[in-house]
């Protein structure tokens, strides 16, 4: 499996995170001291190899990464896509094609 | 034929417009708060300020809109089993600034679809339609040409289909016909007991890492840990990622897929290990 990055990293990346969805005040949000309550507690002294400290830091890694995702698609989205879908008329100008303006004129099929 | 559409799209349009501009309706009266979720790519007007979390009956979580309490798109109260999901969905409903895009929150709308099972099937079901995936994992499939893509697919799946025949006993094995390999009966026994095991929760979030993947076996990958998000959309995406190392790369849709894809797979495995790791977090609360 690809290295996951160390606990600390990962903890320091997922408050990065909620500082850019909450601004300067990400420090009063519930996930901010769950965040650090749960790092806290997977806290261990020995180096020796622990089941529910890798499952924990697996878990964490994937918050990191939903959050820095949502954020990269969102960032993508506003830049390419945030005016929503084009009218009939400018998707139309878009080939060079004009929409019929009244009954009979260019452009108009029976 | 032109005129058709033309009427047609104005009468279209014209029926949507005010839904899409009418303020939410809110059933304040019983103090019970039913989002009107919209199609997936609408966005809300942000109704609220505060979000907060409270327990329930039965121990269950529920998200708070200022007093109000959340409810799911089929009008069900909004519940989910432990604290640690009620406070990522809180986070983002918390998240949203001016306008509410359901399309990046992914947790919520998994946990509406867990508690509102739009479909309407048992896990029997849900099971078949996960494994159904099995017979076309992206995997299996291999190219003979060109060349250089014969390799890449051979050096990173390679590994990941070692690693799972070995991990669950089974025999899959990969194919280069149309056909794909011939599975046998028993592996896809071995998968059905293994999910057995399962909840209704996690298989929503197993169904939908696969559906996101395309490959059951990646998504196994996922959740046993073997895989990490990154890596597992990598392999998923592994032809596109050779064209893209060929054509060059462009940011509005490679780069925009791959994001959205990650988000997705992402929340889809914390779901998957969120809902069925409950038992154990509160045997932990309780010890406490």
């Amino acid at each position: 499996m690809a290295a996951l990055s160390s606990p600390l990293r990962i903890c320091r990346s997922i408050l990065k995170e909620l500082r850019y969805l909450k601004g300067p005040e990400y420090k009063g949000t519930m996930m901010y001291s769950y965040v650090l309550e749960q790092f806290r507690k997977n806290q261990v002294t020995s180096e020796r190899y622990c089941r529910a400290q890798r499952e924990a830091v697996h878990m964490s890694h994937t918050y990191q990464c939903l959050l820095e995702s949502t954020r990269h698609h969102l960032e993508l989205h506003n830049h390419y896509h945030g005016k929503g879908e084009r009218s009939t008329q400018e998707a139309a100008s878009l080939v060079g094609l004009r929409l019929p303006a009244q009954p009979g004129g260019k452009g108009w099929e029976d | 034929m032109l005129q058709g559409l033309c009427k047609f799209h104005r009468r279209f349009a014209g029926a949507l417009l005010p839904f899409a501009a009418r303020p939410l309706t809110l059933t304040s009266s019983a103090h019970v708060l039913r989002a009107n979720y919209g199609s997936a790519t609408a966005e809300r007007r942000k109704f609220y300020q505060d979000v907060s979390i409270s327990q329930g009956e039965g121990g269950l979580f529920e998200i708070n809109l200022d007093r109000r309490k959340l409810k799911t798109p089929g009008g069900k109260l909004f519940t989910v089993p432990n604290e640690a999901l009620a406070i990522a969905v809180a986070t983002e409903w918390d998240a949203q600034k001016d306008t509410l895009k359901f399309y990046t929150m992914h947790l919520t709308t998994l946990c509406n679809t867990a508690l509102d099972n739009p479909t309407q099937r048992n896990k029997d079901q849900m099971i078949s339609a996960a494994l159904k995936f099995l017979e076309t994992d992206t995997i299996c499939y291999r190219v003979e040409d060109p060349p250089g893509l014969v390799e890449l697919q051979k050096n990173e799946w390679d590994p990941v289909m070692d690693w799972i025949e070995k991990r669950y006993n089974v025999i899959i094995g990969s194919s280069s016909s149309i056909m794909g390999p011939q599975i046998p009966e028993e592996t896809k026994e071995t998968f059905r007991q293994h999910l057995e095991s399962y909840n209704l929760w996690s298989l929503t979030g197993l169904e939908y890492v696969i559906s996101q993947l395309k490959s059951v076996i990646l998504s196994f990958g996922l959740i046993d840990r073997h895989l990490t998000v990154e890596h597992a959309v990598l392999l998923s995406r592994l032809e596109e990622e050779y064209q893209i190392q060929h054509w060059g790369n462009v940011e509005w849709a490679h780069d925009y897929d791959m994001y959205e894809l990650r988000a997705r797979t992402a929340a889809g495995a914390l779901f998957v290990h969120l809902s069925s790791e409950s038992s154990t977090l509160k045997k932990k609360l309780l010890r406490d």
